[in-house]
């Protein structure tokens, strides 16, 4: 790792470093290592959102809340994918706060129908959205607001299911629109492009709702491509200054086999492969111990990766 | 393959293509809608704007994408925006001329399911949800379903109403003010269903070439509607079959390796 450690103790920062921006007093973001940063960052029973909108997702940071065994989590974003039914297949989660789950045009994600349909490893609570609900309730999160308003799931039955969706009629118009209570993680975990060593951070293309989630959670964990003396971003681009950042880690290739725009592509072969890894219990159960479990950290996960599947090299 | 040289899946995605208005703002779903509106594009419809969820506005992916967030999509847009802002600046600010959707299951009124089989809280079958589809139903003008129609997909009860169609018929889906004018059409592989225009109750107005009425019947979850005179759909024309083809071959080759 080509990171500059900041030098400060990880006792010294974990309690003040990656409180949101609404604690004035925050220290520098902190380079560090990602074992580190989930091992500080992340406690049982916490909310965690790690965020990433087919572009970007931080698996590297889901493999190691997996490696460090988290239990009970409730984890949000709307677009659970395959990270999501590792997490949820390995037992860390007991609840999910979702918008669509799935293997993008793959299919189903087998291990979170197998706990919400047969309760395994645990049973799983569900709080369903739309994204536009999801995306209310971050933006709401990230603005100090109670809640979120759009004008939504007007048809749906998912407000009889959800008692987080309630209706309410505007003040000045009386028309009856949706509320949603404002999302905030008490921890945010994204994957961005760069960041600088100060720790501010870049990221570009489909950005989802990443820089709402960011600033909606108590605390922030991002992994980066490469941290870079400069980031030369450009003025309009999506910069999460460093001062709103907790923890930034260098993990080349962690968002694989999602992808990280200007550094590699999607890799689609393997979100296909994982319909059949998945879809039994036995067969996830010996990928996740052979591939995560046993692994130290990512590098190791793709080494092991490549012992296996052609797609990886 | 029927004797025509085709299948029913390829007429379908080319029948449900020619329904796109050139220029045509268009909300895209992943899969078959997909399929058709980039065929659309690279047919009669080269300036319609499609938008997928993941913001990417005006994307011409040379393949078709696997998810609705794939490189090919943002690298090939005209912009890029966030989703709180793909949803509340363009969705529900009303800049969305046509929403085109898939599902798992329909009703008579086009209302759709992609939540779960069974009962929410016990499910048979887990689906993954609702996605962007229930705003998109609700606020773009107008919107397009397909499907294939089986007794399965077409269905007299929902389980679950994930996106509202024309609800309960009638002038319901107006009393309840979804902004849209909802569903004017649904492509399956057998035909096309448009709604009355007053019980908004689906009516079997076009069959493919080849698909007798019997089978459109047999294979829907309630007594089909069927109008007094069913056109039959103009089978693909060869440069359909061509350049649909070809995208798919396009898009099977870029799928098979590591994505690079």
């Amino acid at each position: 790792m080509k990171n500059r450690d900041w030098g400060l103790g990880i006792g010294g920062w974990g309690i003040a470093v990656g409180t949101s921006c609404h604690n004035k007093s925050n220290p520098l973001a902190q380079i560090t290592t990602l074992k580190q940063a989930i091992g500080e960052m992340v406690r049982d029973g916490d909310t965690i959102a790690l965020e990433g909108f087919t572009h970007l997702i931080p698996f590297a940071a889901g493999h190691e809340i997996i490696r460090q065994r988290r239990r009970n989590l409730t984890l949000a974003r709307m677009t659970p994918d395959l990270i999501y039914d590792q997490l949820i297949g390995a037992g860390c989660v007991s609840k999910l706060i979702f918008s669509w789950g799935g293997n993008p045009g793959v299919g189903s994600l087998h291990r979170l129908r197998d706990a919400v349909e047969q309760g395994w490893p645990a049973p799983l609570a569900l709080e369903e959205h739309a994204h536009a609900g999801m995306a209310a309730a971050y933006a709401a999160g990230a603005s100090h607001l109670p809640f979120g308003v759009l004008r939504g799931y007007l048809g749906s039955d998912l407000p009889r299911y959800n008692t987080n969706i309630k209706f309410i009629e505007c003040p000045f118009t009386g028309e009856r629109l949706a509320a949603v209570p404002a999302l905030r993680p008490d921890v945010t975990v994204i994957h961005a492009q760069k960041a600088d060593r100060r720790g501010n951070v870049l990221l570009w293309g489909v950005v989802g709702v990443q820089k709402e989630a960011v600033l909606a959670a108590k605390r922030t964990i991002v992994t980066v491509e490469e941290v870079v003396d400069r980031l030369d971003a450009p003025p309009n681009s999506v910069v999460l200054p460093w001062w709103v950042v907790g923890a930034v880690a260098e993990v080349k290739g962690g968002a694989f086999p999602s992808y990280a725009q200007g550094y590699y592509a999607r890799n689609n072969a393997f979100y296909k492969a994982w319909d059949a890894i998945s879809r039994e219990r036995d067969t996830f159960l010996a990928w996740i111990e052979r591939h995560v479990l046993t692994t130290a950290d990512f590098d190791g996960f793709k080494r092991s990766l490549e012992e296996v599947a052609s797609y990886v090299r | 393959m029927s004797d025509n040289g085709y299948t029913a899946d390829e007429m379908m995605t080319i029948a449900s293509a020619r329904m796109i208005r050139n220029g045509a703002v268009l909300f895209v779903g992943i899969g078959l809608p997909s399929a058709a509106a980039n065929l659309a594009r690279l047919t009669h419809a080269p300036d319609t704007v499609l938008i997928y969820e993941s913001g990417t506005i005006g994307a011409k992916p040379p393949v078709l994408p696997l998810s609705i967030g794939d490189g090919e999509l943002s690298e090939t847009a005209d912009a890029v925006v966030s989703i709180p802002e793909i949803f509340a600046y363009y969705l529900q600010g009303g800049r969305v001329d046509l929403g085109f959707l898939g599902a798992a299951q329909i009703d008579r009124f086009a209302n759709i399911n992609t939540t779960v089989i069974g009962d929410y809280r016990k499910p048979s079958t887990r689906l993954p949800g609702a996605g962007g589809a229930p705003e998109i139903a609700a606020s773009s003008k107008e919107v397009l379903i397909t499907l294939r129609q089986n007794k399965r997909a077409f269905v007299k009860k929902l389980d679950f109403v994930t996106s509202g169609g024309h609800m309960e018929g009638g002038d319901s889906r107006e009393r309840m003010r979804l902004p849209g004018k909802g569903p004017t059409a649904v492509i399956t592989d057998l035909g096309i269903l448009t709604p009355d225009p007053v019980t908004k109750e689906l009516t079997l107005t076009s069959l493919h070439p080849g698909v007798a009425v019997e089978k459109a019947v047999e294979s829907t979850g309630w007594p089909l509607q069927i109008a007094a005179h069913v056109a039959t759909t103009d089978p693909p024309t060869a440069n359909e079959l061509a350049i649909l083809r070809d995208l798919y071959a396009r898009t099977a080759r870029a799928h098979a390796g590591n994505g690079n």
